[in-house]
Parts: C-alpha cells; sequence; structure tokens
C-alpha cells in the first residue's frame, strides 16, 4: 500500500459519491423546471404543488451535489499534482470554462428561484429555474469533454521539459478539445442517463405515494408518474443508442478497455458477447464462457463479422509501443461492471417502457408488487450509472492519459502516505454520514408529502418563497 | 501583450472577489452565535446571506479552475504543498454548505445546534485557512530544484503565517458584521454594530501589522500605502457604522479587504510561489504559466463571459435589496 493506491482509492470513492447526486441534480432540474412552466401556463394549483415538492426534494439533493463537487476541484491538485502540472495547459481549460460559463449561472440563478417566489414577477422567476437548468446540463458538457479528453488526447502537443522540469501537454486547437467526439457521444450517454436517473426518481416517488397515501394528491402523483415513466423512456432510447456508438468508440480508441470488459484474451472475428464467464486471470483464459456469437462484432463494429482485439494481442502491441509493463486493466471488475451497467440499465428503462404500458387512458396499477418493482428502478439506475464509471475510468488503466501519462506518474510525489490516508478517512467518514443525513431527509419530505412545502395559494396569489 | 501577467492580474481579481464576496458570507457564519442570539436572529443572519453564497462560492472554484488552466503548477504546488490545510478547508466547505440547505430542516433544536456549529467552524476555518495558505505563499515555500512542494503542517504554522490566519479571519469578521448591518433590521442589526466595534478591535491591528512585516520582508517600494489604506479603511468603516452609514461602512469594509489582496498578489509577483531553498527555483508567472494559445483563448473567453457574470449576480443583489426583519423569517 502506498500513496498512489489510496490516492486511486480516494478518486473512486469521492468520484462515485459525487455521481450519486449529479445525475439528479442534472436531470430534476430540468423536470422541476417543465412542471414550474405547466403552472405558469395553466395557473393549475396541482403543477405548482407539483413544482414545490419535487424543487424541495431537489434542494435537498442539490446541496450535496455542490459539496461533493467542491472536492473534485480540489483533488486534482492535492493527490495528482504531476498530472495536473502535464495537462492543465488542455484540461484546465474545460475545467475553468465550466465555472465562469455553468456554475455562475447555476449557483446565482438557483439562489434567484428558492428565495424569488415573492419578489419576482412570475415569468421572471420562471426563467431562473431554467437558466439554473442550463447551467446544470452544460457543466456537465465541459468537465465530460475534459474526461474525454483522457480517453482520447487531442488537440495538443507534448513540450519536453528542460533542465529537468517535467513535460507539459500544450493545447493546440480549443475547439477539437470541445468537440472530440468521444466528448459528445459520452456527454449523450451521461445526460441520457441523468434523466433516466431522474425520471425514475419521480416514479419511485409518485409510486410510494400513490401505493402507500393514495387518498391525497392522487392527481397530482398520477401525473407526475406519467411525467416520469415518459422521461425514463425517451431518456432511456437516448441511452441504449449512445451507448452503442460508446462501444464503437471503445474499439477504436481504448481497445483494452473493450477486450478486458468482455474478457476477450485473443482477437477474434466474428467476435461474441460474452453473458456470463469465469476466468483465469493469471492464465489469461477462460473456464466458463457463454457468448452470443457476433453480438460484439455487431456492437463494436457494425459488422457480423468485425475483428475485435484480445487483450493478449494488445499487450504485446503495447509493449512493442510503449515498452515493458503490464498495460492490462482489472478485467473481472471490467467484466462485471459492464454487465451490471447494461442489465440494470436496462432494467431501469424497461420500468419506464412497461410502466407506460400498465398507465395508459387513466389507468392506475393495482398490484402492490408492482408498485414495489416502480420504487426499485430509482436504485438499480443509480448502480448502473456508477457500473458505468467504473467500467470508464479502471478501464483507462494503467494510463491517466491514453498513451501519453501513467497513472503511476500523475501522483503528487511531495503528498505523503499520511497525508492521503487521513485525508481519504476524513472524506469517507464525513460521506458516510452525510449520506444518512441526506438519505433521512429526503425519506423524511417525501413521506410528509406535498402539503408541507406546498401552502394553498388562490391562483394570481402570491407563492412564498422557501427560506432557510 | 504579456499575457501571463494579464492572467496574474486575471487571477488575481478572481482571489479577490472571493475574499470580498465570501467573506463576509464567512462573517456572518463565524459570528452566528454572537449576533443570533436566539432562533429568530440565527435565521434572519442566515437568510441574510442565503441568496447569494453558493454564488459568492463559485468565485473559488472559478479562481481554482482558472490558476489549473492558465498556472498547472502553481494550481498544483499550491493544492498539494500546503495539502493539510487545504483538506481542512475543504472539510470545512462541505460541512458548511450542507448545513445551510439541511439547518432549516432539523427536526429538533440540539440537531440545529450541530448545523450551526458546522455553519461556524465551517466558515472559520477556511477563512483563517486560506490566510494561512497565502502568508506563507509570500514567506516562501520548501521548493527544491525538482519543482516539488514539500512541507509539513508544522513548518507552515510560523508566526507570520499564523497572523496572516488571524489577519484574513478577523477582516472577514467585521466585513460580516458590517453586511448584517446593512442587510438586516431588528436585534440582530444593533447587535452587529457591537460586533463590527469588537471585532475591529482585533481586525485593524492584526491587517496593519501583517501588512507591515510583509512589506518590510519583500514587498516593492510603494507597497506600503496598502496596508496604511486598508487600516484607514477599516477605522472609517467603523466610524461609518457607528454614525448609521451602513452602505458606505461596508463599502469602507470591502475596500480594506481589497488591498489585503492586492498586498498578497503584488507581494508575490513576479512569484507565484517563492523557494525558501533558494530563489533560482521560485515558481514564477513566466515558469508556471500556460502556453499563449491556451492563454490566448482563455482572455477572449473571460472578457466576455466574466462581466457578464458580475452582471447578473449585481442583478440578484439588487433583487434581495430589501434588509431581512425577524418577520420575514416567522419570528
Amino acid at each position: 500500500m502506498d500513496a498512489l493506491d489510496l490516492a486511486r482509492w480516494q478518486f473512486g470513492i469521492t468520484t462515485v459519491y459525487h455521481f450519486l447526486f449529479v445525475p439528479l441534480t442534472i436531470g430534476l432540474s430540468v423536470v422541476v423546471a417543465v412542471m414550474q412552466t405547466m403552472w405558469v401556463r395553466t395557473g393549475r394549483v396541482e403543477h405548482l404543488r407539483a413544482t414545490r415538492f419535487f424543487g424541495k426534494l431537489f434542494l435537498i439533493n442539490f446541496a450535496m451535489g455542490v459539496v461533493t463537487g467542491i472536492v473534485q476541484e480540489f483533488q486534482f491538485g492535492m493527490n495528482w499534482s504531476a498530472y495536473s502540472t502535464f495537462v492543465g495547459d488542455v484540461f484546465g481549460a474545460p475545467l475553468a470554462l465550466e465555472a465562469l460559463l455553468a456554475f455562475f449561472l447555476e449557483s446565482t440563478f438557483l439562489g434567484l428561484w428558492i428565495f424569488g417566489w415573492d419578489r419576482l414577477p412570475k415569468r421572471v422567476h420562471l426563467a431562473t429555474i431554467w437558466a439554473a437548468a442550463v447551467g446544470s446540463n452544460l457543466s456537465a458538457y465541459f468537465i465530460l469533454a475534459a474526461n474525454a479528453w483522457m480517453r482520447h488526447p487531442v488537440g495538443f502537443t507534448v513540450e519536453p521539459g528542460v533542465g529537468g522540469a517535467p513535460d507539459r501537454a500544450r493545447m493546440t486547437d480549443i475547439w477539437a478539445v470541445l468537440s472530440n467526439d468521444q466528448a459528445w457521444s459520452t456527454y449523450l450517454h451521461v445526460l441520457g442517463a441523468s434523466f433516466v436517473v431522474a425520471g425514475l426518481f419521480v416514479v419511485a416517488v409518485s409510486a410510494y405515494r400513490l401505493w402507500r397515501h393514495h387518498d391525497s394528491d392522487t392527481g397530482m402523483f398520477r401525473g407526475a408518474l406519467r411525467a416520469g415513466l415518459v422521461t425514463t423512456a425517451l431518456a432511456g432510447a437516448v441511452v441504449s443508442l449512445s451507448g452503442h456508438h460508446q462501444a464503437q468508440l471503445m474499439a477504436e480508441y481504448e481497445p483494452m478497455k473493450l477486450a478486458s470488459a468482455e474478457a476477450l484474451w485473443d482477437t477474434e472475428a466474428p467476435a461474441g458477447f460474452s453473458v456470463f464467464a469465469v476466468g483465469d486471470t493469471v492464465a489469461r483464459e477462460d473456464v466458463i464462457d457463454i457468448r452470443v456469437p457476433s453480438l460484439l462484432s455487431v456492437l463494436a463494429t457494425d459488422s457480423l463479422d468485425g475483428r475485435v482485439e484480445g487483450v493478449n494481442d494488445l499487450q504485446a502491441q503495447y509493449e512493442q509501443r510503449f515498452g515493458p509493463g503490464d498495460y492490462v486493466p482489472n478485467v473481472p471488475v471490467l467484466y462485471w461492471a459492464f454487465r451490471l451497467m447494461i442489465g440494470l440499465g436496462v432494467a431501469g428503462i424497461a420500468v419506464g417502457v412497461v410502466g407506460l404500458w400498465l398507465t395508459r387512458r387513466g389507468r392506475l396499477p393495482r398490484r402492490d408488487w408492482m408498485y414495489a418493482v416502480a420504487v426499485l428502478g430509482l436504485p438499480a439506475a443509480l448502480a448502473a450509472n456508477i457500473c458505468g464509471w467504473i467500467l470508464t475510468e479502471l478501464g483507462r488503466q494503467p494510463w491517466t492519459v491514453v498513451g501519453e501519462l501513467l497513472t503511476a506518474a500523475s501522483v503528487s510525489p511531495g503528498v505523503s502516505l499520511g497525508e492521503v490516508a487521513f485525508s481519504l478517512s476524513a472524506f469517507t467518514l464525513v460521506y458516510g454520514v452525510l449520506a444518512v443525513v441526506e438519505a433521512r431527509l429526503l425519506w423524511a419530505y417525501v413521506k410528509k408529502g406535498p402539503g408541507h412545502v406546498t401552502p394553498d395559494v388562490e391562483p394570481g396569489e402570491r407563492v412564498p418563497a422557501f427560506t432557510y | 501583450m504579456d499575457l501571463p501577467l494579464v492572467w496574474f492580474v486575471a487571477i488575481a481579481v478572481l482571489w479577490t472577489g472571493y475574499f470580498v464576496l465570501e467573506g463576509f458570507d464567512f462573517g456572518v457564519g463565524v459570528l452566528l452565535p454572537a449576533v443570533g442570539r436566539d432562533e429568530t436572529g440565527r435565521r434572519v443572519m442566515i437568510n441574510a446571506i442565503g441568496p447569494v453564497w453558493d454564488g459568492n462560492e463559485v468565485w473559488l472554484i472559478t479562481a481554482l479552475g482558472a490558476t489549473f488552466a492558465a498556472f498547472p503548477a502553481w494550481y498544483a504546488g499550491l493544492l498539494s504543498g500546503f495539502y493539510p490545510v487545504v483538506l481542512l478547508i475543504v472539510l470545512a466547505l462541505i460541512g458548511r454548505g450542507v448545513a445551510f440547505e439541511y439547518r432549516g430542516k432539523a427536526e429538533t433544536a440540539a440537531g440545529r445546534a450541530r448545523w450551526d456549529a458546522a455553519i461556524v467552524a465551517g466558515s472559520a476555518v477556511p477563512a483563517f485557512g486560506w490566510g494561512l495558505v497565502f502568508a506563507n505563499s509570500l514567506r516562501g515555500v520548501e521548493l527544491g530544484a525538482d519543482g516539488v512542494v514539500r512541507s509539513s503542517l508544522l513548518s507552515l504554522l510560523s508566526p507570520y503565517a499564523l497572523l496572516g490566519g488571524v489577519a484574513l479571519l478577523s477582516l472577514c469578521t467585521l466585513h460580516g458584521a458590517l453586511f448584517l448591518g446593512l442587510k438586516t433590521d431588528g436585534p440582530v442589526r444593533a447587535r452587529a454594530r457591537t460586533a463590527a466595534r469588537a471585532s475591529a478591535v482585533v481586525a485593524i491591528p492584526a491587517v496593519a501589522v501583517f501588512g507591515m512585516w510583509t512589506v518590510g520582508a519583500d514587498g516593492p517600494g510603494w507597497t506600503w500605502v496598502v496596508p496604511l489604506a486598508g487600516a484607514v479603511a477599516l477605522v472609517g468603516a467603523v466610524a461609518l457604522a457607528a454614525a448609521g452609514r451602513e452602505g458606505w461602512a461596508f463599502i469602507a469594509g470591502a475596500g480594506a479587504v481589497v488591498a489585503l489582496s492586492v498586498l498578497v498578489f503584488a507581494g508575490l509577483y513576479p512569484a507565484v510561489l517563492p523557494s525558501l531553498v533558494s530563489p533560482e527555483f521560485d515558481l514564477t508567472v513566466a515558469g508556471a504559466a500556460s502556453g499563449e494559445y491556451t492563454l490566448g483563448i482563455m482572455s477572449v473567453i473571460a472578457l466576455v463571459f466574466l462581466p457578464l457574470v458580475v452582471g447578473y449576480q449585481a442583478w440578484s443583489y439588487w433583487v434581495f435589496r430589501r434588509r431581512v426583519r425577524p418577520e420575514h423569517v416567522g419570528g
């Protein structure tokens, strides 16, 4: 165990934790904005009640997204100073743009939205939640462009360090960095996944209310349930299509990640998609392997007999290109993260599609287990998101910037094992406590229902602001 | 045009914006128990900064992001070199941010008291911590030929650095008291006036002595004007507050924060992290800077968007210009 291992654990824990809140912020900001738009357009009080109720839940989640995001802004410099020095010229630019163009917009207008209910004209107040939602959705693009650059670095040259100084990347084309196909493809995938999570959040909350508190606000929660199901199904289509594109980019830019995620030891054409495998990672062969013929070829190359490279051949190629070393990421973790991402993601999206059918033409499901399944869609979708990031980040190993910088060469040389150990423990502890607090708070507000945050106002009356 | 110098000034402006804006909401947090004696008082205080504190904090995120892009080695050296202090700042900011949102939702008085403690610590630690970080930057860091900053917590706690922490913390506290005088009404407003006088007793000498020490050590010749102007502004702020001119008092207090920030960045230049080992190992503005291309692109974007940001943040302050009174929070 050294500082590098702990720094990696810390990055994994803080990032995965951060991403439990981010998809909800991204998706729910738009969902709440749409609800409020419907209220402003129709004047129907049930839309206002939905806006206030889901708005409150959104804010409870938003706070966690913000404070866990602060860690990310610091962490690159604290634990990964060698990485930061090497990439800052390229990687820092989208981060600075994210803060300047998106975070200011999001936080300033959210402040106006929370406290501005009785200060701003109705339409101006509506515009503030849309501005905040645009900020949230825009911020994701910049950070994903930065992340995409690590997986497919473009638009830069490397300037060798003089007199013992480290090498540094120099940006030559910001447009190449921002229009990287890996960036927009990942953006569609992550945004789609975020709206699946947000849709299933609305579904889970509404289903719970209809199931356990069916006598209050049935009309409102039936509407919200339908809206959540539609969001899930539409976003699910985006996730699936962009996921297919992501697999193709993976085959092109990070063949080792694809081979490892498939436990495909040797190059095959056509290649089958593995459904279940038990392998020997030392001997690099499978003991049990059940494959759907040609499916991987189709996924990666759009043809029935496309060639997909295997781990062993890629390892030999990389040794020739980059010198001796182990270029194989953690195969079992990637293999199962890939399968769980797809399986849980499809399960979540299925809740949306089947739910739409069950609630058609004013119907509501009658059986308890259907509501239970609807509630379970949310954790499934969140877990699928997490597995997606584990696949993305662990699959890039041993590199931080593919082909340019190794993870082992990225860590802060001046930071001791004790320092990282202390910060890792502190973050884990604080995050654990906050997770309990946040979950209890969300649960308490869901149980209380809309009455507690939604005053009964007549059309045309002023709506009191949220206060602290 | 010398783009690295332009960006050094831009980074200084972003940090200054951060200290001026979040400075007062740190002060409000520090004063929470002293000025907000009861639940109504505390809610008046928190709601006075409620609409703006998060937007204020983005100045920090932007300052760091811009430093990452424009001076990668400065960003890396600053955050890894002051690791223990930076870690405490981050933990404090986490607790504080969550506390603002969650304290009002606590079911019991004991629960609210816990969140209040998080707000007080979460506001005091970053104010003190950034003072410590920048004072140590001025003094110099253990920076060798390999360009790696190595420091232990103990080496960061020199008398000069501790004075820097005290200066920034007391200045933020005073700044927060002046803000409360301007933005609240009722008992909180009255107690804020007393708090301004009390915090000035520490802030004025701390800023003056820290300023003179800094100028004496490594400031260029003209910089002695800056701490003097800062101290005069603080004396003026307290006098104006006592005379009931709360708007001008707040502006004078903000002026003192700007003066302290100017002192720090003028004192650093042309280095960003001076080396204690030898001046030839100094991390300089020129040495830490990104390439012309990145700095040029970033300049255009900042020129377009920073005024826009300032514009809509100013508008949000205008929307919430009314004083927060006890009846606004149901007290």
